[in-house]
């Protein structure tokens, strides 16, 4: 049979896809068995011992300095950051995303400066944002916000205006002034998109999230991932990034669900 | 019987490509006229601009006498040939869309006992149409002829003065077709409806309209051939609405 009419079935696809995944783990714990067997004290490459020694101190144990649960800590801490901004980012988007993308005249007056703010790399602008706004939680959540509010604005203007102009009319015909097409005709099939948006816009997210902690910060899992490189602590910095890893897996299969329970309609034809 | 809509001298034109030429037309309350010609004719441009979806470069369009503005208005329904239904809304929604927001500007949602109501006009609506089963299915499970008997339902829930067809069965299966006629025919006598139709198919014109407008170019220059515009060369009245007792052959091809 030619490849390109193998289906793999659901379970199936379970088992091929941890393939890959498993073999990576196994290579790496020979590697690290063998560079233990050289060296017991090697610090590049950890055991899964090693690692989970380091991370229940994390977990279990109260931080002599602070007192607080330094993992949960952490988690919570860039949680909160990576919601603010994804947050603050989706509403911008979705309100003027939809202003954008349905009213000709706040595209014409807004498209441009749109377009301008979307070409500035975010990055550029940390220390625009730690100047203006302190080194404190404030610039951190802005930099996620500047950093992906405008590509999802101009995605989500994208799809408004590319709805069929039909719809658009025939809404019209039934009585329809500007405003009730923003909320009835515009807004519920932008919703899907802004789903997607949001899962996009995760990555850069993270990316701008881990940047601002590595620069300026006291808790995080960016902020402890670069402190604790000084010591190569890689017994640390391993298991964070995969935790990272797991989070951001499940935010985007929480989207991807979401979206599909709240919109049965954009699923495409499932009768 | 009464004129609804009047055209005087009407122009359309793109840059300086004219479209439409020197239109003048009268259209009878309770009639029903297929727009027919060749492609590029203007057909579509002339249901645009009594739609209001463009407003014409020269000429008026009267609708009972009164200056027409160039913008869509509840007063015109259309069924287009496709995209006319909101994919995001169940039969039922989207029929009830047109009284929504008619009856709450600010929110577009009706509650309580007017939404009751709307809710029995639009299942009513769609039982005329034949979606009394299916009202709470979206458009993407539905056959494109169910989609257009959507679109016929959602136009009419306002009592337009006019309605007009965009090549409204021009997607459809044959056989389909015919049951289109059939049920336009109906809603047609039923609801004493004034519709425009343009259509690329001449049997389907000829056989539905009390009146067939063919529309071309009556002049043409070989070197500039944008710079004359189409118009009415045939204007051919069929029968009055009487006859249409009647039922006539309808034949799938």
């Amino acid at each position: 049979m030619r490849w390109v009419n193998r289906q793999i079935s659901r379970s199936d696809r379970l088992l091929w896809g941890a393939l890959p995944i498993l073999l990576l783990m196994l290579l790496y714990i020979f590697a690290a068995a063998e560079r233990h067997a050289a060296n017991p004290s090697d610090k590049i490459l950890p055991l899964p011992s090693g690692m989970a020694q380091a991370m229940s101190a994390l977990i279990f144990e109260r931080d002599m300095l602070s007192g607080q649960f330094l993992f949960l800590a952490d988690t919570l801490a860039s949680l909160q950051r990576l919601g603010l901004g994804l947050g603050i980012a989706t509403l911008v988007a979705l309100v003027l995303g939809l202003l954008l993308g349905a009213l000709p005249p706040v595209r014409a007056v807004l498209g441009p400066l749109v377009t301008a703010i979307a070409v500035i790399p975010p990055i550029a602008l940390l220390p625009v944002l730690f100047i203006a706004l302190g080194l404190g939680e404030t610039a951190k959540v802005a930099l996620i916000a500047i950093g992906v509010a405008p590509v999802m604005l101009r995605d989500i203007a994208g799809h408004v205006a590319a709805l069929p102009r039909e719809q658009i009319i025939k809404a019209q015909t039934l009585g329809a002034g500007s405003w009730q097409i923003l909320i009835r005709v515009a807004l519920p099939q932008a919703m899907p998109r802004l789903f997607q948006a949001v899962r996009l816009a995760l990555g850069p997210a993270w990316v701008f999230l881990i940047s601002s902690e590595a620069i300026a910060s006291d808790v995080g899992l960016g902020y402890r991932i670069f402190l604790v490189r000084r010591y190569l602590s890689m017994d640390v910095i391993i298991p964070y990034v995969a935790w990272i890893a797991l989070l951001a897996i499940a935010m985007d299969v929480a989207l991807a669900l979401g979206s599909r329970r709240c919109f049965p309609w954009a699923q495409g034809a499932n009768h | 019987m009464s004129t609804l809509l009047s055209l005087r001298d009407l122009w359309v034109e793109y840059g300086d490509k004219i479209v439409l030429e020197k239109v003048d037309l009268d259209i009878a309350e309770g009639s029903f006229v297929s727009i027919i010609g060749p492609s590029g004719a203007g057909k579509s441009s002339l249901l645009r601009v009594i739609l209001g979806q463009e407003s014409p470069t020269r000429g008026t369009i009267m609708l009972d006498g009164a200056p027409l503005a160039p913008e869509c208005g509840p007063d015109r329904g259309v069924v287009f040939q496709r995209y006319s239904v909101f994919p995001h809304l169940t039969v039922l929604q989207n029929t009830m869309f047109g009284l929504e927001c008619a009856g709450s500007p600010l929110t577009a949602r009706l509650f309580g006992a007017a939404r009751a109501k709307a809710r029995a006009e639009a299942t009513a609506m769609l039982e005329a149409v034949g979606l009394g089963d299916n009202l709470h299915i979206y458009p993407a499970q539905m056959s494109g002829g169910m989609q257009q008997r959507l679109a016929i339902a959602q136009a009419l829930i306002k009592r337009p003065r006019i309605l007009l067809l965009d090549e409204p069965f021009g997607a459809l299966d044959p056989g389909i077709r015919a049951d289109m006629h059939g049920l336009i025919t109906q809603l047609w006598r039923e609801f004493g409806l004034t519709i425009i139709m343009v259509t690329h198919d001449i049997r389907e014109a000829f056989s539905l309209g009390t009146r067939v407008l063919a529309l071309d170019k009556r002049r043409h220059d070989p070197h500039a051939p944008h710079r004359f515009g189409a118009t009415a060369v045939y204007d051919l009245p069929l029968r009055p609405r009487e006859e249409e007792a009647s039922p006539r052959e309808e034949t799938a091809a």
